[in-house]
């Protein structure tokens, strides 16, 4: 099978997005099958080739600087159509979860998002996918003659591969008219911090920290560990923490190698944003908080009082490791 | 458009050896990315005179929740009778529905709540060639102008674009305390309104559901002692490896 994926990066490095579409796709291929990325200004391609990647089409047009779906789209079904692929994957990313669907209305291809395993069945293709905000994994056939797949995230790892890969100059052409059509003027992100969507450890609070004067100690926590911070609905809702960090089934969906829930009850509309992390660690003061029930440590004490302990004790960890 | 979804609160279970989704017990209702926009389309309606339409694929039995919209002020509603199979042929249907007709502005929610294809309105883009904005979290014109905010990883991005557009909205595009409920007057006004079903166009599936099973349970939680939170790291570092 030929794949094509679409490669996103942070100044011009693949990031780790882009490397786990690589490494699933490269399982997906099989031998002799060819993985093509197309990224736009991507600058060190063998940072993909390290995961099975052969051959990597890059754009060099400024007009693509900066985001536009529909031009990418247009781009990815160009490059569709060059290499021959069978299967195009994006990743679960704002941008991945724009141009995805796209894509697919214009090859007249499945859609199909939430992806967890790799086909059980290659013809016709049939792969597992979250469903029902997490409480169901469903298994679909496709019966389309390509499809484009949206990978959950973190769900199949990353997994070296190294391959012998080239790079080639991709020219596709759109014309001036589509991105005059959207074009971005202001671009606004929270600098100095861990973006919540490549986080390995995401600190996340709820209201049981009584006031947004008491985040300070999140922060910290967040800091050591080099961890993202999230917090639950009412905290967004109340304006403690900015509406970018609310987690669960209405907010962000998460899954960090480490998710920790400090002073949060966990609702079932949280756990379904949240319970794909591979660990769970709930530090609450109340032993019959339900969050319990999900996680895989659980710590039950005051959040004022553990929380700065365990500052203390991380910072003497990291000390020595 | 509109998507009506079981209530978050729901468990749930399939029936017919695991191939279908159980609806029985299952309360259904708006899906919640979909109230922050009815709430936008019925300030854009109050402040403009604009005229708000819903339409919705699916049953008959979801009718109430069609009121419902009615009841908060849309002016009319359009059905498309068929059970939702998969988001292309939902989207097929949508695109068809779209076609002779000039909406300035559509507004759909970024995911559906029960599959959470997170596609058809992104389908449904692609199928009429309307311009489209993904996550939006804010919605404002000046002039002919149409700023729209997106979210975007760590972040947020402003574009500017021109209508007719669609959307898919979310959490943002107007405040929680905005979100409105059908009052009594409003509830007697909606039995008045038109809602018009229609048939669907002929449409295959990409995509089939083939079988559901529930997620793997989680082994009990490792309780660590407040006072012993050398064990936690310890944990955390050789067991779990995660730091
Ligand atoms: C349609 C719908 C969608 C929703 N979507 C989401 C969503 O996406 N995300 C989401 O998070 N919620 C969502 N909710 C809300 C959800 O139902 C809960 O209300 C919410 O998650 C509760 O937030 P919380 O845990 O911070 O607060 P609470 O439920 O108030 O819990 C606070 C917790 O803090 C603990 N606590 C108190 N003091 C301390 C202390 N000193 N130290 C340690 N622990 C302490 C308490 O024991 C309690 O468990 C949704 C609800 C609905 C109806």
């Amino acid at each position: 099978m030929n794949i094509l994926i679409f490669a996103e990066h942070n100044q011009g490095k693949p990031n780790k997005t882009a490397k786990e579409l690589a490494s699933y796709a490269r399982a997906l291929a099989g031998e002799g099958g060819t993985v093509t990325a197309l990224g736009f200004g991507l600058q060190s391609p063998e940072d993909l080739y390290a995961y099975g990647v052969n051959q990597v089409l890059n754009v060099d047009d400024a007009r693509f600087d900066s985001f536009n779906a529909k031009a990418y789209a247009l781009a990815l079904q160009q490059a569709v159509e060059k290499t021959g692929a069978d299967v195009v994957l994006a990743g679960q990313t704002a941008d991945g979860q724009y141009v995805g669907p796209l894509l697919a209305g214009l090859l007249g291809a499945a859609y199909v998002t939430q992806v967890v395993s790799l086909p059980e069945n290659s013809k016709p293709l049939a792969l597992k996918r979250k469903s029902f905000s997490n409480k169901a994994i469903a298994t679909v056939q496709i019966d389309t003659e390509k499809a484009v797949l949206n990978l959950a995230k973190n769900s199949y790892g990353l997994h070296e591969n190294p391959v012998g890969g080239s790079v080639e100059n991709f020219a596709p052409q759109v014309d001036d008219a589509v991105f005059d059509d959207i074009r971005s003027v202001r671009v606004e992100k929270a600098t100095g911090k861990v973006p919540l969507a490549d986080a390995e450890i995401i600190v996340s609070a709820g209201r049981g920290l009584k006031g947004p004067e008491n985040w300070g100690m999140i922060e910290e926590l967040a800091d050591v560990l080099g961890a993202a911070t999230a917090c639950s609905k009412p905290v967004a809702d109340m304006g403690w923490r900015p509406h970018t960090e609310h987690v669960g089934q209405t907010g962000k969906q998460v899954a960090p190698n480490l998710y920790i829930a400090i002073g949060i009850s966990g609702a079932i509309q949280h756990l379904a944003g949240v319970n794909s992390s591979k660990n769970i660690l709930v530090i609450n003061i109340d032993p019959e908080a339900p969050f319990f029930k999900a996680a895989d440590y659980g710590v039950v004490g005051d959040a004022f009082e553990v929380v700065p302990k365990l500052i203390e004790k991380l910072k003497a960890f990291k000390a020595e490791h | 458009m509109l998507s009506v979804v079981p209530d978050t609160t729901s468990k749930i279970n399939f029936t017919d050896d695991n191939t279908r989704f159980d609806k029985a017990g299952i309360q259904f209702v708006m899906n919640p990315h979909d109230e922050f926009g009815l709430t936008k389309a019925m300030q854009i309606k109050e402040s403009t005179g604009a005229e708000l339409h819903v339409v919705h694929v699916g049953p008959q039995a979801f009718e109430p929740v069609m009121r419902k919209v009615l009841a908060i002020g849309a002016d009319k509603a359009f059905r498309i009778d068929m059970e939702p199979a998969d988001s292309y042929t939902t989207a097929v249907q949508l695109a068809a529905f779209l076609k002779d007709k000039d909406y300035d502005l559509i507004i759909a929610g970024k995911e559906s709540l029960d599959y959470n294809g997170n596609a058809v309105h992104g389908l449904v883009a692609a199928m009429t060639g309307l311009r489209f904005v993904n996550a939006v979290m804010g919605l404002d014109f000046e002039g002919d102008k149409v700023l729209v905010t997106r979210e975007i990883e760590g972040g947020k991005e402003t574009l500017e674009t021109r209508l007719p557009l669609l959307i898919g909205g979310q959490k943002g595009l107007v405040k929680e305390e905005e979100l409105r409920i059908p009052n009594m007057r409003g509830i007697m006004m909606a039995r008045k309104k038109p809602l018009e079903v229609i048939p669907p166009v002929e449409a295959t599936q990409a995509v089939e559901f083939l079988r559901f099973e529930k997620p793997p349970v989680k082994s009990a939680v490792k309780l660590v002692d407040k006072d012993n939170l050398d064990e936690l790291i310890d944990l955390l570092h050789n067991e779990a490896k995660v730091i």
